[in-house]
């Protein structure tokens, strides 16, 4: 299982690039000036995500290094550990949808003091692997295109990687046990 | 909303560090974090540009298209305003297609791709369409089957099975995108 999907995500991307360079050679399309076309937006679209970005990031890590991320997780600590919630688990939780970096940082640091294999690497393995950053991607993909009012967007996306946080933990407890 | 979440998060953080006495760590913090955006932005320029230049290459030769309508039936559902055969659809299907191999770096160039598209088919300029809320929701639930980082990290430290959480993964994701799409359905027709 693990040889196949290492191999898989080896595979994919060399596969993918040959198949449509290949598939549009056999259609006529004049592959390298079609690229060059192509990739001219690359930088400009780059560009228009800085002001989103440094914006979103500042705020992100005063709220981190500030230490009121922290002190937000012990005050709601109680609260969590009367539901049941590992609390080891509470900060990557709280990270998970504001700080891409922070959270895989989190996890690594999860992982590595735990051991992969015990419920605690497992569940951060899993919470890792199935929510995003949504604050991240709003950010970039709004950001990109000149969108200011994002409406309901964001508020669903929260909603759902709180859904997914649950789902973690009921999922791994009654898969492992 | 997001004005709410980007003005409490730098006032609480300072408030904190005020109250605690080390407002000097507020100084460090707007550097770093300005740093890290930019840093992220230009990390962003090599994929972006290798990318939509691979999917241009993508989009002529047909193959956007194809896939549209391979899929068309689910597409058509999820995003109901955009016309059959738009070349929104077949980038939204790459994206999705890439987010599901846990290819992020090919996933946001071909996601923010998507978003151009759709931003064509947008009257207000400045405000997000439903077709895009749906895309991001979409995006932000994380629909994977392979979690490649934790996988590599997982194998870094040694377990003994370091797919093992493929599975847990897979129904997890689930969940949350299914809460996603409903919620989306929920606000756009209210």
């Amino acid at each position: 299982m693990t040889n196949i999907i290492s191999a898989l995500s080896l595979w994919i991307i060399p596969v993918l690039i040959s198949l449509i360079i290949v598939f549009a050679i056999w259609n006529r399309v004049p592959v390298y000036e079609t690229f060059v076309e192509g990739a001219k937006d690359g930088f400009q679209t780059a560009v228009q995500i800085i002001p989103h970005l440094v914006g979103m990031m500042v705020a992100i890590t005063i709220f981190r290094e500030s230490g009121a991320l922290q002190m937000l997780t012990q005050f709601l600590n109680p609260f969590f550990t009367l539901m049941h919630f590992p609390t080891e688990v509470f900060p990557l939780a709280m990270l998970r949808p504001i700080s891409g970096t922070g959270a895989l940082a989190l996890t690594t640091d999860l992982i590595a003091n735990y051991g992969p294999d015990s419920f605690i690497g497992r569940l951060a393995s899993t919470m890792q692997g199935s929510t995003d950053t949504t604050l991240y991607i709003a950010t970039v993909y709004f950001g990109a295109v000149g969108i200011k009012k994002i409406g309901y967007a964001v508020k669903v996306g929260l909603l759902a990687d709180l859904v997914g946080i649950i789902a973690s933990i009921i999922v791994v407890t009654f898969y492992f046990t | 909303m997001v004005n709410w979440i980007w003005l409490l998060l730098i006032i609480i953080g300072i408030a904190t560090a005020a109250f605690n006495g080390n407002i000097e760590l507020i100084n460090h913090a707007v550097f770093e974090g300005a740093k890290t955006g930019v840093t992220i932005s230009f990390g962003l320029i090599s994929i972006l540009v290798f990318w939509l230049g691979i999917m241009r290459i993508a989009e002529e030769a047909g193959l956007l298209k194809w896939i549209s309508r391979l899929l068309q039936p689910i597409v058509q559902w999820l995003f109901p305003e955009v016309p059959k055969n738009h070349p929104a659809l077949g980038y939204i299907i790459s994206n999705m297609t890439a987010n599901l191999f846990g290819l992020g770096n090919a996933a946001t160039p071909m996601g923010i791709k998507a978003m151009q598209e759709l931003q064509q088919l947008n009257p207000y300029k400045e405000k997000a369409t439903p077709a895009m809320s749906t895309f991001l929701v979409l995006n932000t639930s994380s629909i994977t089957i392979i979690p490649t980082t934790v996988i590599s990290i997982r194998m870094t430290y040694h377990s003994a099975s370091p797919t093992e959480i493929v599975g847990t993964t897979i129904l997890a994701t689930l969940f949350s995108t299914l809460t996603a799409i409903l919620l989306d359905r929920w606000f756009r027709y209210r």
